[in-house]
This record gives structure tokens, C-alpha cells and sequence, in this order.
């Protein structure tokens, strides 16, 4: 089976940047990078076709296999289907004044000060070493999201234009 | 009798389109989703039935010839969990039905609920009966979008917050699938899992071996395998009731049985039975851990629901056919205990307004059946000896004895520690919120015996206390009766196990689909 290197250069740089762009807080570049990663994934089963450009069925260097197309499409409708869901869900997750960003779950920071206070209890004589604000993601320091800028969540009940 | 098998994605779709169809007319709605689950449910007995006594069925759809189209294929095995999956989907239906009645339709859109629910269906049966690769893939996708729907129905600010966890990692996991299906099909030529069979002792080990670990990666992510479940006890407690229980019970069983088809009949030769059994000690382990640390029944709920994935895994480990039929009884067991337990806690949630322990006090007396419905199970997952629990785990415990090497010792232990607990999470929880009586002198007894436990404030809020629908209660008597049942009559569908572990031991060839096809 012969592949084309242009192809698999392509699809690795896409697989790349999809990830880094899924371990992003915001929504916006999570959904991005599922983009990029659904689009990798059906260069992937391009490739897993053999050479590209020859006819489905009859072509001079023999014919190229038309199932994985098949399957591309599918796949390729399926990955619509999900970007729409998320994109409303990114909306509604703006419309409820939260920013796009994935917050901490709440039962785990109280689960994480519970913890801490009991650790507290135990080694009061530790009590003066000094305790590091851990973050759980590199991300978390300024502002990530890009809707947060442009548009000022409304408060208590505020009106909403 | 092959005509029966799409009929399973065939009814609940339609079912869902004709619900969609009739949005505003909710008592409608229910009717067509009550009428076609208790017709799959019908058709669901009738094929475990016919399969176990005859030979599997099997159905290439579009009439295309065997290899080329798609294959649905029903073994044993797949009818054993169409058929627990229907009376799940109906029982937690019911209870869904006794809530939307009763709360008026106003806080959660019921219109969205029935065609979606009715597509998780559809999606679930697909899985277990598809016979490619690329036709499972699809069945997940089904499933999962509906459930994407499902857990943020309603789209609340903290259903959003979880459901973003969920839909993200679920999205991961497929790409890793369809990926894996990919390089498939580039080593192999087929998604076909009769003709993966075949084929995959021509390519060399070690391509085997990464084909292998991308499908269980993707599929231990829906299973939630120890190192890949941590989405799960953040996003399932949020959402409804009645959505919490059916994907506990089944969403991650879909991927248990993904793994089963993928580690006996997909690749039996290439093994990785060791790094199996490895894993399911650590899920088992940590799983449990993390339910005693919390204060939140559905929270401790989702965690041993973790934990207990782990037993699945590590009958799959071993390897026997006696193993593998214990794992599918567990599954089976698993299935139902783990969704009454859930619906039991919907019920809590009601009559209380808060599940958290701490908040919870003195149900045994305000209400003793809630505190039956809660307790048969709760001993049930906990594996005391009269209940099926109990009986999956001895027979898991026996089938590793009997290959009896040291990491088997090591996994039959923490099986054990496990199994106590569970009782121990469990019981803890039924102390607090049902022994404990409701003055203070209970409180400061119930601090000086579990301390922080009590002491910490509760992340969530007081909800209203409303009252419960016979319907609800109806639904959640009838899956412990199930629970029962399943204990009751352990012989019988102890022996149907059995052969469903024998069974997959041999792999699934195309001659064996071919002959099928043309003798029904």
C-alpha cells in the first residue's frame, strides 16, 4: 500500500493541534479542536484507503477502495451533528452569564477544603509552612475566553437587552 | 426469526420520530414510548429465548452480500443484554413518566425527553447488535448524542457546568474509536468483526498489539476503566433522576461489552490479560476510595458504580470460558442493582429534597418503603450472600482460583476488600440517613462516630420536598423485584451465562454468519 507523505504530514499536524486545542478552559477552542481532530480522523481513514486520487471503482493504477468514503461521510455527518449540539450548548453556557470556560465541579472544591482542613488538623505544628494555590491547569491565569471581553455578564437579575 | 433483529433500531426510532411528531401532546407521547418498549421488550425475550436454544442470528441489512454491507449479528450474549436493557429502559421509563406527571411539566422539557430517550434506545440496541466495527461506532453515536441531550435536559447552569465534562470527554473517546477503526480497516481491509477474526493472525504482533489498545482505550473511556473514569462521578450526578439511572445501568455496559467482544473474539491471541487484571484492581480500588470520601449519595453511587466496573474487567482478565460467563452474569446482576439503587435515591431526592447524607435524616421511620427499596439493593451491590451480587462475585472469585496465579491472588483480594467497602459506603450512608433520628442528640452522636463527614457544609442546596407518585415508587418496586428475581432464579440464568462464556470463545466466522443467514 502506497501513501502519500503530504497526506500523513497533514493529517499528524492536525492531530496536534487538536489536542493542544482541547485542553484549553474555553469552550470555543475545545470545540476547534474537536474540528481539527474529527478532520484528522477522516484524513486517517483517507489514508487507510491507499494512494489517493484514483477513481472509486476503475482507475489505470488500479481502483481505490470506496468503503472508507463511505465511512468518511458518515463520519463526516456525525461530526456536524455534534459541533451544532456543542455550539448551542457553548450559547447557552454564555447566555447563563458563566463565559464559555469548563468550571470546577462544585462538590469537588468543597470534597479538596474539607480535605485541606483536616490535613490542617492533623499538623498544626506545620502550620507556618507555607501552603501553594494549586491550579489545575496551565490555562487558568488571565483571561482565556474570548467572549468573556466582549460582553459583560449581567448580575442579580439584571435585565437582559 | 432474523427478521425480529432490526426491528430493535427500527421501532425506537420510529418511536422517537412519531413522539417528536406529537411534541405538545404529552399523554400521547407516553403512550407510543410505553407501547414501544414494552414491544421490544416482548420481541427481546422471544430472541433470547430463540438464540439460546438454536444457533445466532445474523442479518446483513440492504441485502448487500456478507462481507461488503452492514452485518447485524446477534449472539448469546448480545441477546441477554438487549433483553435486561429493555426492561431497564421500560422500568426507568415508568419512573420518568410518574415524575413528569407529577411535576407538571414545568421545570424540565418532558416534549424533548421522549424521542430523545427513545434514541438512547435505539442507540444501545445497535451497539449490541452490531456485527462491524464501523456499525458499533455508529451505535455509540447514536446513544451518545442522545444522551448529550438527556444530561443537560433542561439546560440548568450546573447541567451545562457537567454536561460540558461529559460531551467533551465523550467526543475524545469517539475520536480515539473511529481513529482505531481507521487503522483497522488500513491493516485489514474490513471493519467486519467476523473477518477481523479472521484476518488478524496474518499482520505481526506488534501491530496487533497497538490495533488492540486503541479500541480498549476508546471503549475504556465509555466503560470508565480506572485510569479513564474520572468524568464519570462529575457529570452523571447532575443530571435527572431517572437519566442517572439508565446511564449508570447501561451507558457504561455498552463499552463493558465493547471489551468483551474486543478481548474474546476481535483478538483472542494477542493478550493482555495481565495489564487487564492490573487495571481492574486499580478501578476497583480507587473507585471505592473515592466513594467513602463522599457526602452525597448519587456522588457514592457513581463511584462504586466505578468501582464495580472493575469486577467486569477482571473476569475479562482471566480469560476462561467459566470466567467470561461469570463476567456477563455480573454485568447482567450490575445492570439492575446499580439502576434500582439510583431510582431508589430519585426517590429520596423527592420525599427529602437533598440527597446528601449530612442533610438526610430519619427516613426510616418517615418512610420504611423507601428505606426497603434503598437497602435490598444497597446489600445486593455490596454482595451479601442470599443476592445475586453475592453470587457474581463468588463465581468470579472461583473462575480465578481455579488459574490461580499470583496477580489473580492479588486481584481476588481486592475484590474482597472491595465488596466490604461498598458494604461499608453503603451502610454508612444508610446510618446517617435512615437510622439517624432527627434531634440533635443524633447529630452530635452521628459527628463524635464519622467527624468531618458530618461537620462540612453540603456543596449543594436544600431542594423542595414533593411528594412521590405511585407510579415512581411502582417502577422502582418492580426493578427490585427484578433484583430478586435475578437471584431466585441464578440457576437458570446462571446456566444461560455459561454458555454465553463458552460461546465466545469461539470466534465469529463468515462461513458460520453465511450459513446462518441462509438457514432462516
Amino acid at each position: 500500500m502506497t501513501v502519500s507523505a503530504t497526506l500523513v504530514i497533514v493529517m499528524a499536524v492536525l492531530y496536534a493541534l487538536g489536542v493542544f486545542a482541547m485542553l484549553e478552559r474555553s469552550l470555543t477552542r475545545v470545540l476547534i479542536g474537536f474540528l481539527l481532530l474529527g478532520n484528522a480522523t477522516n484524513l486517517l481513514l483517507l489514508i487507510a484507503m491507499g494512494f489517493p486520487g484514483v477513481s472509486p471503482f476503475y482507475g489505470a493504477q488500479g481502483a481505490s477502495d470506496p468503503l472508507p468514503q463511505a465511512l468518511m461521510l458518515t463520519a463526516i455527518v456525525i461530526t456536524f451533528a455534534v459541533s451544532a449540539f456543542l455550539l448551542a450548548l457553548i450559547y447557552r453556557s454564555w447566555q447563563l452569564g458563566e463565559a464559555d470556560t469548563v468550571v470546577d465541579d462544585a462538590e469537588d472544591v468543597s470534597l479538596r477544603e474539607r480535605a485541606e482542613e483536616t490535613e490542617v488538623a492533623l499538623d498544626v505544628e506545620e502550620e507556618d509552612a507555607e501552603t501553594e494555590d494549586e491550579e489545575t491547569t496551565d490555562f487558568t491565569d488571565g483571561e482565556v475566553s474570548p467572549i468573556t471581553a466582549a460582553y459583560e455578564a449581567p448580575r442579580d437579575g439584571e435585565a437582559r437587552p | 426469526m432474523s427478521l425480529l433483529v432490526p426491528l430493535f433500531v427500527v421501532l425506537p426510532l420510529f418511536g422517537a420520530a412519531l413522539t417528536l411528531l406529537l411534541g405538545h401532546r404529552s399523554r400521547a407521547q407516553v403512550a407510543v414510548s410505553v407501547v414501544t418498549l414494552s414491544a421490544t421488550f416482548v420481541l427481546s425475550a422471544i430472541m433470547l429465548v430463540a438464540v439460546d436454544a438454536g444457533t445466532p442470528l445474523a442479518v446483513s441489512v440492504g441485502g448487500w452480500p456478507l462481507p461488503f454491507g452492514i452485518v447485524l449479528y446477534v449472539d448469546r450474549l448480545a441477546a441477554m443484554l438487549v433483553a435486561i436493557s429493555s426492561i431497564v429502559l421500560l422500568a426507568v421509563l415508568l419512573f420518568s413518566v410518574g415524575q413528569g406527571a407529577a411535576d407538571g411539566d414545568t421545570d424540565t422539557p418532558i416534549s424533548i425527553f421522549h424521542p430523545s430517550y427513545l434514541i438512547l434506545a435505539a442507540g444501545i440496541f445497535n451497539s449490541f447488535i452490531a456485527g462491524d466495527l464501523f456499525n458499533l461506532y455508529v451505535g455509540f453515536e447514536i446513544l451518545l448524542v442522545a444522551s448529550y441531550v438527556l444530561i443537560t435536559l433542561g439546560s440548568t447552569e450546573s447541567r451545562i457546568r457537567t454536561g460540558t465534562v461529559y460531551i467533551v470527554v465523550s467526543l475524545v473517546s469517539s475520536v480515539v474509536f473511529l481513529s482505531a477503526i481507521a487503522v483497522i480497516y488500513g491493516a485489514l481491509g474490513t471493519v467486519n468483526m467476523a473477518q477481523i477474526a479472521e484476518r488478524i493472525d496474518e499482520i505481526p504482533p506488534n501491530v496487533q498489539m497497538v490495533l488492540h489498545i486503541m479500541l480498549l482505550v476508546g471503549f475504556a473511556v465509555k466503560a470508565a476503566v480506572f485510569p479513564l473514569s474520572f468524568w464519570l462521578p462529575d457529570s452523571y450526578p447532575t443530571a435527572p433522576a431517572p437519566v442517572t439511572a439508565v446511564f449508570a445501568g447501561l451507558l457504561t455496559k455498552v463499552g463493558v461489552y465493547a471489551i468483551i467482544r474486543t478481548e474474546t473474539q476481535l483478538f483472542g491471541e494477542s493478550d493482555l490479560n495481565l495489564v487487564l487484571a492490573i487495571i481492574a484492581v486499580l478501578t476497583m480500588i480507587v473507585g471505592i476510595l473515592g466513594a467513602i470520601a463522599q457526602a452525597e449519595l448519587k456522588r457514592i453511587l457513581s463511584f462504586t458504580l466505578v468501582s464495580h466496573v472493575g469486577y467486569m474487567i477482571f473476569g475479562l482478565s482471566i480469560g476462561t470460558a467459566e470466567a467470561i460467563g461469570a463476567t456477563a452474569y455480573y454485568m447482567v446482576h450490575h445492570i439492575i442493582v446499580q439502576t434500582t439503587l439510583f431510582l431508589a435515591v430519585g426517590l429520596i431526592e423527592r420525599f427529602s429534597g437533598s440527597t446528601s447524607i449530612v442533610r438526610v435524616k430519619g427516613l426510616l421511620s418517615a418512610s420504611p418503603l423507601i428505606a426497603v427499596l434503598y437497602f435490598i439493593p444497597a446489600m445486593n451491590l455490596g454482595g451479601l450472600p442470599p443476592f445475586s451480587g453475592f453470587i457474581g462475585k463468588f463465581a468470579l472469585f472461583d473462575a480465578a482460583v481455579a488459574v490461580a496465579t499470583p496477580v489473580m491472588w492479588v486481584a481476588i483480594g481486592a475484590g474482597i476488600l472491595t465488596s466490604l467497602l461498598t458494604l461499608y459506603a453503603l451502610m454508612r450512608a444508610w446510618n446517617l440517613s435512615f437510622w439517624r433520628g432527627g434531634d440533635d442528640a443524633a447529630d452530635v452522636e452521628a459527628e463524635a462516630r464519622y467527624g468531618y463527614l458530618v461537620t462540612a457544609p453540603a456543596a449543594d442546596e436544600q431542594g423542595e420536598r414533593r411528594v412521590i407518585p405511585r407510579v415512581m415508587t411502582g417502577a422502582a418496586l418492580g426493578m427490585v423485584a427484578v433484583t430478586i428475581a435475578l437471584t431466585v432464579f441464578a440457576g437458570p440464568l446462571y446456566e444461560i451465562c455459561a454458555r454465553i462464556g463458552e460461546g465466545l470463545l469461539q470466534p465469529i466466522s463468515l462461513v458460520q454468519l453465511e450459513n446462518v443467514e441462509q438457514t432462516t
